[in-house]
C-alpha cells in the first residue's frame, strides 16, 4: 500500500503541494488527474525518494520513505517501476541495454536470463526485435513503450506512470492504455497513473483523484467522478474553459465518454 | 551597492558550501566500486586520450613562440643557450599545465556539464535513481577519477611537445645548435619541475571535472539551463584553475 499523508512541498516561493493525502490500495490502479503544473509528478516523485516532502510523509509498505537509509531506499526502489513522461531512456545505450540496465544492477540473474527477460518485456509492450536499436531511432510512442518495458522488466510490485499518453496521438494513446491494463493483468501490480487525458483515466483507473491547488479535491470511482457535482472537477473532466459552464448539471449518459473495458 | 555585494558574497559562499557537500558525496560513492569501476576506462579515453590533439596543438605553438620570445628578450645581454632553460622551465612549470588546463576547462568541463545537464533535464538522472543506481557513483566518480588521472598524462605529453617544438624552432630559426639548446635545457633543470607541473595538472583535472559534474547535475529548466550550466562551468573552472595555480606557487615554490 502507498499512502501520502498531508504532503507539503514548495520550490522556492512556489508552494506546490499543500496537504496532499491519498491512499492507494494493493492491486488497484489509482489515477491522479489535474491541470498542468499542479504538482502531480511532484507527488509521485516522493514515492521513490526523488523528492523529500517539506512536511508530511509518504509510506510504502509501512516504511516512511523520507526516513529510510540509503540502503533501504535502494531496496524500496527495487519494488517500484517508474515510467517517465518522456521515457527518460539513456540515449547512449541500445534498447536492450536500457531494458537490461536495472536487471544488471541487481546481479540476481545470469546474462542469458537477462536476455530472455528483456525479450519478454519488449514482447509485452509489442516491441519484439528492437533490442539493437537506439532510442533516437524510435517514435515518441515507441520510446514510452520501451520505458514501460524497462520498468516492468524488474517485475515491480508498484508501477508509477507519469503522463504515459501525453503528446501521443489517440490511437497510440489507446495502445499505451491497453499495455497498462495488460501489464496489470499479467503482473498484478499496484499502479499510480498521472494524467490529464480523461479518456485514458476512465479506461485504466479503478479510482480517480483530482489534485487541485495542492491537495485532493475529490476522489472516487470512475462512475463517481463522471457523475460529480463539484464544478471544479466537472470543469476539468469535461474540458470546459470556465467554471460557469461547468456549473450546469452533470453530463448526461449520452455525453459521457464511452469507456471500453473500464475496470471501474 | 553594499547589499548587492553582500548578497552575492553569501551566494558565492553558499555555492562553495554545496560544492563541498557534493565532493563529500563523491568521496562516499567511491565505496561503490562495482558501479563506477567499468566506467573509468571509457572516461579516461574520452577525457584524456581524446583531449591529446588540442593539448599538443597548443603546446607546439607555445613552444615555438617561447623560443622566439626568449631570443627577442635576451637581445645579446644573456647567452642564447638560455633559450633552452626558459622554454623548458616555463613549459614544465607553468604554461604546459595552465594553458592545457584552460583549454580542457572548455573541452572537458563544458562537455561534462552539457552531458549531465541534458541527462538531468530529460529525467535520465531520475531514471538512474529509480533503477537503484547512485548518480554520484555512476556519473561523477568515474569522471573525476579520469580527470585527475588523465590531466597529468595529457600535460606530460604537452610538455614534451612544447619543449620539442621550442627546440626545433630554436635550432632552425635562431643561431643556436642542438648542444647549446640542450645545455640551456639542463642548466637549471631539477626533477621537481616536472613534478610541480603534474601536481598542478592533477588538481586542475579534479576541479574541472568536479565543477562540470556539480553544475551539470544541478541544471534546472531546459536547453537554456543546460547552456547556463555549460557557460558557468567554463568560467568557474578557469577562475578556480588560476586560483589553484597561485595556491601551488605559494605553497610549493617558497624559497628555502
Amino acid at each position: 500500500m502507498i499512502a501520502f499523508r498531508d504532503i507539503h512541498k514548495a520550490f522556492g516561493p512556489k508552494q506546490v503541494l499543500r496537504g496532499f493525502s491519498l491512499a492507494v490500495r494493493e492491486g488497484e490502479t489509482a489515477v491522479i488527474i489535474g491541470g498542468s503544473g499542479v504538482g502531480k509528478s511532484v507527488a509521485i516523485k516522493h514515492v521513490v525518494g526523488l523528492l523529500e516532502p517539506d512536511a508530511g510523509e509518504v509510506e510504502v509498505d509501512g516504511q516512511v520513505v523520507s526516513r529510510l537509509s540509503r540502503k533501504d531506499l535502494t531496496a524500496l526502489r527495487a519494488k517500484v517501476g517508474y515510467v517517465f513522461q518522456f521515457a527518460a531512456l539513456f540515449d547512449s545505450m541500445t534498447i536492450f541495454e536500457n531494458v537490461a540496465f536495472g536487471l544488471r544492477r541487481r546481479r540476481e540473474m545470469a546474462e542469458t536470463a537477462i536476455r530472455e527477460r528483456v525479450a519478454e518485456s519488449l514482447r509485452l509492450v509489442d516491441l519484439p526485435g528492437t533490442e539493437a536499436r537506439m532510442p533516437a531511432e524510435l517514435s515518441g510512442g515507441m520510446r514510452k513503450r520501451v520505458g514501460l518495458a524497462r520498468a516492468i522488466a524488474l517485475r515491480p510490485k508498484y508501477l508509477l506512470y507519469d503522463e504515459p499518453t501525453t503528446g501521443l496521438d489517440p490511437v497510440t494513446s489507446a495502445v499505451i492504455d491497453d499495455l497498462m491494463i495488460r501489464t496489470r493483468e499479467v503482473l498484478g501490480n499496484t499502479s499510480i497513473v498521472i494524467t490529464h487525458d480523461m479518456r485514458s483515466a476512465y479506461r485504466v483507473g479503478d479510482r480517480i483523484a483530482m489534485l487541485y491547488e495542492g491537495r485532493i479535491r475529490q476522489e472516487g470511482t470512475v462512475a463517481e467522478i463522471q457523475q460529480t457535482a463539484d464544478p471544479v472537477v466537472r470543469q476539468f473532466i469535461e474540458g470546459r474553459p470556465n467554471l460557469r459552464d461547468a456549473d450546469a448539471a452533470p453530463l448526461s449518459a449520452s455525453e459521457e465518454v464511452a469507456v471500453e473495458g473500464s475496470p471501474g | 551597492m553594499l547589499a548587492t555585494v553582500g548578497r552575492q558574497s553569501v551566494g558565492l559562499v553558499g555555492t562553495f558550501g554545496q560544492l563541498g557537500f557534493f565532493a563529500a558525496d563523491t568521496v562516499r560513492a567511491l565505496a561503490d566500486v562495482r558501479t563506477w569501476g567499468r566506467q573509468v576506462f571509457p572516461m579516461m579515453r574520452r577525457i584524456g586520450v581524446d583531449s591529446l590533439p588540442v593539448a599538443l596543438f597548443i603546446a607546439a605553438f607555445t613552444g615555438i613562440v617561447l623560443a622566439l620570445l626568449a631570443s627577442y628578450i635576451f637581445t645579446g645581454q644573456v647567452p642564447l643557450y638560455f633559450v633552452g632553460a626558459l622554454v623548458g622551465k616555463t613549459i614544465m612549470m607553468e604554461l604546459g599545465p595552465v594553458l592545457v588546463g584552460l583549454s580542457l576547462a572548455g573541452r572537458v568541463g563544458a562537455n561534462i556539464a552539457a552531458e549531465l545537464g541534458t541527462m538531468k533535464v530529460t529525467e535520465q538522472v531520475d531514471a538512474l535513481e529509480t533503477l537503484a543506481y547512485d548518480p554520484h557513483a555512476y556519473l561523477v566518480v568515474p569522471r573525476v577519477i579520469a580527470g585527475t588521472v588523465m590531466f597529468p598524462v595529457v600535460v606530460a605529453f604537452a610538455m614534451a611537445m612544447g619543449i620539442l617544438m621550442g627546440w626545433v624552432a630554436a635550432t632552425t630559426l635562431l643561431p643556436l645548435t642542438n648542444a647549446e639548446f640542450v645545455r640551456g635545457l639542463r642548466l637549471f633543470y631539477v626533477p621537481f619541475d616536472v613534478q610541480f607541473g603534474l601536481i598542478k595538472a592533477a588538481s586542475f583535472g579534479f576541479v574541472i571535472t568536479l565543477i562540470g559534474c556539480y553544475l551539470g547535475l544541478n541544471t534546472r529548466g531546459g536547453a537554456e539551463g543546460v547552456g547556463a550550466a555549460t557557460t558557468k562551468t567554463v568560467v568557474y573552472s578557469a577562475v578556480l584553475l588560476l586560483v589553484l595555480d597561485a595556491f601551488w606557487a605559494l605553497t610549493l615554490l617558497q624559497p628555502s
